[in-house]
C-alpha cells in the first residue's frame, strides 16, 4: 500500500513539474504576474511529493518489504539498519529517485530564497529546472520503477552487494548527486538569462553560491569515494581513473572553473558569455556522468545497471538539454556586452588562465574517458585509456595550475605588475625550495614525483597564508579577523588544495610495500617497523563471517599498534571482501592486509607504509571547508542585504 | 557481470602473491611497473597487479618469466599485446589514430590559451581608450553591489 502511495506521489510530481515548466515560463513572457508566481508552489509541491514517495520507498526498505522487487533484490533482513536505508540509494532504480528528490529540493530553495529575484528570472529559473525534473521523472516513470510488486514475494532478499556495505560509501552517492544536481541551478540560471538576455553581477552574485555549494559537495563526495576505494579495495590505491571516477571528476574541475568565472562577472562584469557557457557544460558534464554511470556504455565496477534502453533514454534527454542549451546560447550570446575592461597581467588575466587550465584538463579527462568507445566505433578497436595516460596527461596542467596560483590570488583588478604581485610572495617561495631541498635530500635516487608535489603543497599553502598577510596589512591581528569571510574561504579552499598535492605527492614516491608468507609468531620489518601476525581467528559477524588476524605493530621495540585485518564472506551474496587494517597517523598509515591460508600453516599477508596518506582527504576538507566559509560570507546571506539596507535607513534618519 | 567473475573465482586471492614474487629486487620492481600498465582482459577496469583473477596471476607470472629471461620492458609489453591484443594496454600507443589522444590535450590547451590572449589582448585595448568609462562603471558596479 505505501509503495503504491509512493508510486502515486512520483507520478504527481511529474506533473506537477510538467505544469511548473510550462506556465511560468509562458507567464514571464507574456508578464502574467499570476501565472509566473505559480512557480514558486509548485516548486515546494513537486519537492513535498517526491520526498513523500522517497520516504515510501526508504519504509519498503526498512521494514524489510520483499513484495517490492528491489527491496528483495538489494535488501536482507539481517543487514544492519544504516546499510538498509543506503540501500534506498545503493541500486538504479533508488539512485535515480535520490536525483529527482535533490533536483526538486533545489528548485524548492530557489523559490524559498528566491524573494529578491526579479520575478520574471525567477519563475524561468524554476522553469527550466522544472523541464530538467520532468525529464528526469519521465525516465524514472517509464524505464527504472523502483515501485514494481512481485507477485510472490520471497522469504527473503539477495542482498545488497558487500562492496556498498561500508560508511564511506554509504554517503557518497548522496553527496555526489548533491554536487550535479546543484550545477543544475547554475544551468537553470544560465538558460533562463539567456532567455532573458540579461547578465550582470546580481546574477553572477545568484549564481556562485549554488555553484559554490555544489563544487563542495561534489569535493566531499568525490573525496568520500577516493577515501573508500582506500581502505576497501585491499590494496589503498586512492584514484584509479575509472570512467566513473572521470564522471564525477570532470564536473568538479568545471564547477571550479566556474566558481572562478563568476567572480569576474560579479566583480568585473567581464566573461559574462564564457561563464554561461560554462554553467550550460558543468551540467552538461554531470549528464554526460549520469549517462556514463547508468547506461553502462563504458563497463566499470560502479555501473549496476546495464540496460539499452536507459542508455538512450538519458542520450536523449542529454541531447534536448545540451543541444537546446548551446543552440541558444549560440543564438543570444552576443548580446551579452562585457563592460570591465583590464590589462593581460591582473587578476581577471589570471583568472582566465585558471580557467583555460581547468577547462583544457578537463577536456584531456572527457578525451581519455570516451576514447575507447570512439576508437571502437570509427575503427572497431578494442583498446583501453587507464591512469598511465592520465597521469602522464593530466598531471602538467595541475602542475602549471599550482605554480601561478598563489600570484595570481594575490593580483589587484584591472591591472598589475608581475613584480610587485610577486613581493609579498617571497618568504612564501623560499619556504617553498627548502622543502624542495628537505624532501630532495630525504629522498636521493627515487621520483621526482615526491619533490614536485611537496613543494608545490608548500607553495600553494604558503603563498594562502602570505596572501592573508598581505591583505592584512600592517594594522594586526584585529583586521586579520576582520577579513570578509570569502578571503578566508579562498585561503583555506587553496591551501586544502596545496594539502592534497602534499599526500599525493609524498605518498606516490614514498610508499613501501611487503609481501610475504608470514608465520604466526615471526617478525618481519618492513621501513623500520617490526611486524608479527600473532593469530588468526574466524569471527561471526551480522551478516557475514571474517577470518580475522591478529597482527602486532612495533617500532624500535616500542608498541605501535594492534591490528585486525580481515577477509569477510558475506554468504548470501557468496561474495568475499578484503577489510584492511589501518593504523591511521600523521605522517604516515600502516594498512595491513590478510591473504590466503598457505599449505605450511603461514598467512599470505601485504604490508604497506603510506606516507602522508591522509593527507589528501585532509586537503580536500579543506577544500570543502573553504568552499562553507566562502558560501558563508555576508553579501551571500539573502537576509543580510535586507538587514544592512535597514540599518542604513536608520543612519540616515 | 562481476558478481558472476567473483563467484567462478577461488575466494579471494589477493593480487601479487608472496610465491610470485622474484628473488632479484630490480627486476621484481620493473616487473610491478609493468602489471600496472596491463589491464586483466576479463575484469572491470582493473590492472593485473591490482586483480584478483586467474588470468591476471597467469600474466603477472608471464611478466615475470620474460624479465628473469632477460627481455626488455617494451618487448614484454609487445609479447602480451600480440596475445591479447591492445586492449590489454593501459597507456595506448602514442601512434597512428592514438596520436589524436595524446595530443588533444596540449593542442587545446594552445589553442584556448591563443583564444584567451586575444581576448585579453582586445580588452586590454579598449582599456587604453575608455578610461575615463571605467570610473563610472566603477560607481555603477558599486550601486549593484550595494543593492
Amino acid at each position: 500500500m505505501i509503495a503504491e502511495f509512493g508510486h502515486f506521489a512520483l507520478t504527481l510530481a511529474f506533473a506537477v513539474a510538467l505544469y511548473q515548466m510550462i506556465v511560468p515560463m509562458i507567464g514571464a513572457a507574456k508578464g502574467w504576474q499570476g501565472w509566473m508566481d505559480s512557480a514558486r508552489p509548485a516548486a515546494m509541491a513537486q519537492f513535498l511529493l517526491t520526498g513523500l514517495s522517497f520516504a515510501a520507498l526508504t519504509v519498503a526498505f526498512v521494514t524489510s518489504d520483499f513484495s517490492l522487487k528491489l527491496v528483495y533484490e538489494n535488501s536482507h533482513t539481517a543487514k544492519p539498519m544504516i546499510y538498509k536505508i543506503s540501500g534506498v540509494w545503493g541500486n538504479h532504480e533508488g539512485s535515480m529517485l535520490l536525483w529527482v528528490l535533490i533536483l526538486s529540493l533545489f528548485g524548492a530553495a530557489a523559490a524559498a530564497f528566491g524573494s529578491n529575484l526579479p520575478p520574471s528570472l525567477r519563475a524561468r529559473v524554476l522553469g527550466v529546472q522544472a523541464s530538467i525534473g520532468a525529464a528526469f521523472y519521465a525516465f524514472i516513470l517509464f524505464t527504472s520503477n523502483p515501485f514494481l510488486r512481485l507477485a510472490n514475494p520471497p522469504f527473503d532478499g539477495r542482498d545488497l552487494n558487500p562492496l556498498l556495505q561500508d560508511p564511506g560509501l554509504a554517503f557518497h552517492p548522496p553527496f555526489l548527486y548533491l554536487g550535479y544536481v546543484g550545477l543544475s541551478m547554475a544551468f537553470s540560471f544560465a538558460i533562463a538569462a539567456l532567455i532573458e538576455g540579461r547578465v550582470d553581477a546580481a546574477w553572477a552574485r545568484w549564481v556562485r553560491p549554488w555553484t559554490l555549494a555544489a563544487w563542495m559537495f561534489l569535493t566531499v563526495g568525490i573525496a568520500l569515494g577516493s577515501w573508500w576505494a582506500y581502505y576497501e579495495l585491499g590494496w589503498g590505491g586512492f584514484w584509479f581513473w575509472d570512467p566513473v571516477e572521470n564522471a564525477s571528476f570532470m564536473p568538479w574541475l568545471l564547477a571550479a572553473a566556474l566558481l572562478h568565472s563568476a567572480i569576474v562577472v560579479e566583480k568585473r562584469e567581464a566573461l559574462k558569455s564564457w561563464t554561461i557557457l560554462l554553467a550550460i557544460m558543468a551540467f552538461g558534464f554531470s549528464m554526460i556522468g549520469t549517462f556514463i554511470v547508468r547506461s553502462g556504455v563504458i563497463t566499470s565496477v560502479h555501473s549496476f545497471a546495464s540496460d539499452p534502453a536507459r542508455g538512450v533514454f538519458i542520450l536523449a534527454i542529454l541531447a534536448v538539454f545540451m543541444g537546446g542549451g548551446l543552440t541558444l546560447y549560440a543564438a543570444r550570446a552576443g548580446e551579452m556586452t562585457a563592460k570591465g575592461v583590464f590589462s593581460p597581467v591582473s587578476r581577471e588575466g589570471a583568472l582566465i588562465l585558471n580557467n583555460v587550465l581547468l577547462a583544457v584538463s578537463a577536456f584531456v579527462v572527457f578525451i581519455g574517458t570516451m576514447w575507447p568507445l570512439f576508437a571502437e566505433m570509427m575503427w572497431d578497436r578494442k583498446l583501453s585509456v587507464g591512469a598511465p595516460f592520465f597521469n602522464q596527461a593530466f598531471t602538467p596542467f595541475m602542475i602549471v595550475l599550482a605554480i601561478v596560483l598563489p600570484l595570481g590570488a594575490i593580483m589587484p583588478w584591472k591591472r598589475a605588475t608581475l613584480m610587485r604581485s610577486a613581493k609579498p610572495l617571497r618568504a612564501a617561495l623560499i619556504l617553498s625550495i627548502a622543502v624542495m631541498v628537505l624532501v630532495w635530500s630525504v629522498s636521493t635516487g627515487r621520483s621526482a614525483i615526491a619533490v614536485i608535489g611537496a613543494g608545490l603543497g608548500a607553495w600553494l599553502i604558503a603563498g594562502a597564508a602570505a596572501e592573508l598577510i598581505h591583505r592584512t596589512g600592517k594594522s594586526g591581528l584585529s583586521r586579520l579577523v576582520r577579513l570578509p569571510r570569502a578571503d578566508w574561504g579562498k585561503a583555506v579552499a587553496h591551501s586544502g588544495l596545496g594539502v592534497t598535492f602534499i599526500g599525493v605527492g609524498l605518498l606516490t614516491a614514498w610508499q613501501t610495500e611487503d609481501i610475504r608468507v608470514a608465520q604466526i609468531g615471526e617478525p618481519f620489518e618492513l621501513s623500520g617497523y617490526q611486524i608479527t601476525l600473532t593469530a588468526v581467528d574466524e569471527v561471526q559477524g551480522p551478516n557475514y563471517v571474517s577470518t580475522m588476524a591478529t597482527m602486532q605493530v612495533a617500532r624500535d621495540g616500542r608498541q605501535v599498534a594492534t591490528m585486525h585485518p580481515e577477509k569477510r564472506v558475506y554468504p548470501v551474496q557468496a561474495m568475499p571482501t578484503t577489510e584492511a587494517a589501518i593504523d591511521n597517523g600523521i605522517f604516515r598509515d600502516i594498512y595491513l592486509v590478510i591473504g590466503d591460508a598457505q599449505a605450511d600453516g603461514g598467512w599470505a599477508v601485504r604490508s604497506y607504509i603510506k606516507p602522508f596518506a591522509n593527507w589528501i582527504w585532509a586537503g580536500s576538507i579543506l577544500m570543502a571547508l573553504g568552499g562553507l566559509i566562502s558560501l558563508s560570507d555576508r553579501r551571500y546571506r539573502v537576509a543580510a542585504g535586507a538587514r544592512r539596507a535597514h540599518a542604513n535607513a536608520v543612519a540616515a534618519e | 557481470m562481476i558478481l558472476t567473475l567473483l563467484l567462478t573465482l577461488p575466494i579471494a586471492a589477493l593480487a601479487v602473491q608472496p610465491d610470485e614474487v622474484l628473488d632479484n629486487p630490480a627486476l621484481e620492481t620493473r616487473a610491478r611497473q609493468l602489471s600496472q600498465k596491463l589491464r586483466c582482459p576479463v575484469c572491470q577496469g582493473e590492472n593485473i597487479d591490482e586483480s584478483n583473477a586467474a588470468i591476471s596471476r597467469d600474466l603477472r607470472l608471464y611478466v615475470r618469466e620474460r624479465l628473469v629471461a632477460g627481455d626488455s620492458d617494451d618487448q614484454v609489453i609487445d609479447a602480451v599485446v600480440d596475445r591479447f591484443g591492445e586492449f590489454v594496454l593501459f597507456e595506448p600507443r602514442a601512434r597512428g589514430g592514438n596520436l589524436v589522444l595524446w595530443l588533444a590535450g596540449p593542442f587545446m590547451a594552445l589553442i584556448a590559451l591563443l583564444v584567451a590572449w586575444r581576448f585579453v589582448r582586445a580588452r586590454a585595448a579598449s582599456t587604453a581608450r575608455v578610461e575615463d568609462l571605467s570610473e563610472s562603471e566603477r560607481t555603477r558596479l558599486q550601486e549593484i553591489m550595494r543593492d
